[in-house]
């Protein structure tokens, strides 16, 4: 086991080194936070990752391009279709492949459900964090609905392999559309009532406001992305910055918070999913008929060349920078990952709070641990 | 029916009866008396365990079920008719597991410490009136020994952290022993103040002088301050910091395996009974109530109500972090426990 940095240094008498994890509840997964604490009180903070390091980038390189996919999946087992969207995305730029148009409006419609999906499961697992065990029961009301109409489409529930290169395998179900609409009349609300139950919460707003500040210049220094640096009151998404697929077409807003506390972060999120809300209500309505997989050549062997694509997931810039040498498999490859930058920052912004405000702080940050380890 | 009214109401007299009958005959045998009254001890000490033991069963799997209205599911359901069989299954459960002593525990406070937190919490059940007459010993400072007997269930928290030698355990003994101290307060003071207005420390005479007015319509701010106050002594969310599970993995009692656990969590729901029957006889009147209903059932139904809040603000609420707690306590229920004290005061006076 690798010693933090202060074990090595000489502790006060005053201070102790607390290890919270690899095993935690709270640490979402294998993640080791070493903290250096003065009674309740923070002074010192090291994350140890890779307790779950699984080689992914290597192994994608003796794999064939078709094949890879399904690795893109495991690296962020919340929000797979983003991940997915952005390695597929790199092949077809790579291979000029033009998508067709409904394909594109199909992906937007998987990845906008995919990011409810997982905003869903960090509102759970961040009322759980504060010790509030009621929200998710009724989070997860509506992602299971979310969950059955992605499933009916892909097969899959959590990692659902849902893209190919070029496309799609299958075009939507007959009921997606249906029942997609019968979901979105009510989802606001129920948005609204998570709102009531947790977010503004007395106990919580105390709790979180003003609570691990993270301002706008030291989010940008640290390569903050999503949600998290969307909190601290920057407007950087990528669907409007660096609009890929149909995304411009759309009409939603960049949400964005106000002080870059905790609480900020947490309203950002649930903000989103009301814009994805929107998003996938024009979808439905812009969704144009026509081919759902572009025509693919059997083998895929993209030209000699080296690209960089990326995509706005639920937790951030995620991009797949790609160098291929013209074979069947990719040369090499290496993946940008969100959670990781946002990882990085926590030391900054949790030094002199409390034990429980680092379990906060570190869910406001919505990490996702195979993601950082790769 | 009289009959069994005046069975009911009087509760002790068919007992002293049966009591003195039974003297008469056991000196007929030519048996020394203190035998017997030792024996009579003993029965209102198994009938007490008894009545203890299936209650805390009894509120574990009520608590369950209330979390699982809360949350739209189901509950318990498998164990027996509706489930009720559940806890007593996990309570075989743990019976049967292994014991697990940690290598570098300090193992005679890790072994007392259960102890030391359980016989409290079942000696309190001495003084609870839980009908006319049915009180096992009416001690004339009843309430005072309520709170002097529960006040010692902080060193058993303590002892298990600090005897687990885990640091998660000892913040959460740490966190146990400043929340109880400081929450004893308010609590007193919210108890002085009904003792001000019923003129007696006895159980029975604070139950007596709500016969006209429960003292919950007078004091309401006294009972809303008791009723968080209490929450917190018992240590439940949103006060749980002593066991919070997503900070602490699960507090004091991380090491804490097999009926040494199950001793911790017995003694948990048993404080909330307690709690919630303390209300009872502070606030809403004890035992009483119309006659059809005897009081006996008056008293677990009022008792149940109050467990019934505490259960809802469990489910519903985040936890505090444990600057807020201490906050909470100082700086407004400290303060209005007070200025409630001497408004009492004052309008008796006048």
């Amino acid at each position: 086991m690798i010693k933090a940095p202060f074990e090595m240094e000489k502790i006060s008498d005053e201070e102790y080194v607390l290890n919270m994890g690899p095993q935690h509840p709270s640490t979402h997964g294998v993640l080791r936070i070493v903290l250096k604490l003065d009674g309740e009180v923070v002074s010192g903070l090291y994350p140890d990752v890779g307790y779950i390091h699984s080689s992914v980038e290597k192994m994608c390189e003796n794999k064939k391009f078709e094949m890879i996919t399904p690795y893109t999946d495991r690296l962020d087992y919340l929000s797979a279709v983003n991940y997915n969207w952005a390695y597929v995305a790199a092949v077809e730029k790579l291979m000029a492949i033009q998508v067709p148009e409904r394909a594109e409006y199909m992906r937007v419609m998987l990845a906008e459900l995919n990011r409810i999906m997982s905003h869903l499961l960090w509102y759970s697992a961040f009322g759980m964090d504060v010790g509030a065990l009621t929200p998710i029961f009724y989070a997860f009301r509506e992602r299971e609905e979310v969950i059955d109409m992605v499933e009916g489409m892909t097969g899959g529930r959590l990692t659902h392999h849902a893209f190919r290169i070029g496309g799609f395998k299958n075009d939507l179900q007959k009921d997606f559309l249906p029942r997609l609409k019968k979901f979105l009349l009510k989802f606001e609300d129920r948005i609204s009532e998570y709102e009531a139950l947790l977010i503004n919460n007395v106990i919580l707003t105390a709790r979180t406001k003003g609570v691990g500040i993270l301002d706008k210049a030291k989010a940008i220094n640290y390569g903050v992305t999503g949600p998290t640096l969307r909190g601290s009151n920057c407007a950087i998404d990528l669907r409007k910055n660096a609009p890929y697929s149909v995304y411009p077409k759309f009409d939603f807003k960049v949400c964005t918070g106000k002080n870059g506390d905790t609480w900020d972060r947490l309203k950002v999120r649930m903000d989103e999913m009301r814009e994805s809300a929107k998003i996938l209500k024009q979808a439905m309505e812009m969704i144009p008929a026509g081919e759902f997989c572009a025509k693919v050549p059997r083998i895929i062997k993209p030209a000699p060349g080296e690209v960089y694509t990326m995509v706005e997931s639920a937790r951030g810039e995620f991009g797949v920078y790609m160098v291929s040498d013209g074979t069947e498999k990719p040369y090499r490859i290496k993946f940008r990952s969100p959670s990781f930058s946002n990882l990085s920052v926590l030391k900054e912004i949790t030094i002199g709070a409390k034990i429980a405000d680092v379990i906060a702080i570190m869910g406001s940050l919505d990490l996702v641990i195979p993601e950082i380890d790769r | 029916m009289a009959l069994l009214k005046e069975l009911f109401y009087d509760s002790g007299k068919p007992l002293t009866e049966f009591y003195t009958w039974m003297h008469g005959i056991w000196a007929g045998w030519g048996m020394p008396g203190f035998l017997l009254d030792f024996i009579f001890q003993l029965a209102i000490v198994a009938a007490v365990t008894v009545i203890l033991v299936l209650n805390a069963l009894w509120i574990i799997y009520y608590d369950r079920k209330i979390s699982a209205l809360m949350q739209i599911r189901k509950g318990p359901n498998r164990v027996g008719p509706l489930g009720l069989f559940q806890t007593l299954a996990d309570t075989v459960k743990l019976l049967i597991k292994e014991d697990i002593n940690p290598k570098k525990v300090d193992i005679l406070s890790f072994w007392l410490a259960p102890l030391i937190i359980f016989i409290p919490t079942f000696a309190v059940f001495l003084v609870l009136p839980f009908g006319s007459g049915l009180i096992p010993a009416d001690l004339n400072i009843g309430i005072l020994y309520v709170m002097a007997i529960t006040g010692l269930t902080v060193i058993g928290i303590l002892a298990a952290g600090w005897g687990s030698n885990n640091k998660y355990s000892l913040i959460g003994g740490m966190r146990s022993a400043a929340q109880i101290v400081s929450y004893e307060i308010p609590m007193v003071i919210v108890i002085l103040t009904v003792v001000l207005m019923s003129g007696t420390m006895k159980m029975s005479g604070i139950v007596a002088a709500q016969a006209k007015q429960w003292f919950i319509l007078p004091q309401c701010v006294g009972f809303i301050v008791f009723l968080i106050v209490g929450n917190a002594e018992v240590n439940r969310a949103p006060f749980d910091l002593p066991e919070a599970e997503s900070e602490l993995v699960a507090g004091f009692n991380t090491e804490y395996s097999a009926m040494k656990f199950a001793f911790f969590y017995l003694a948990e729901y048993t404080n909330l009974f307690l709690t919630a029957a303390i209300a009872t006889t502070l606030f809403l009147g004890g035992w009483q109530g119309p006659w059809p209903v005897p009081p006996i059932v008056w008293f677990f139904l009022k008792t149940y109500f109050v467990i019934t809040i505490l259960c809802w603000i469990r489910w519903t609420f985040p936890r505090i972090r444990v600057d807020q707690l201490m906050e909470f306590s100082w700086k407004y229920m400290l303060p209005i426990a007070l200025v409630n004290l001497v408004v009492t005061a004052i309008i008796i006076k006048l």
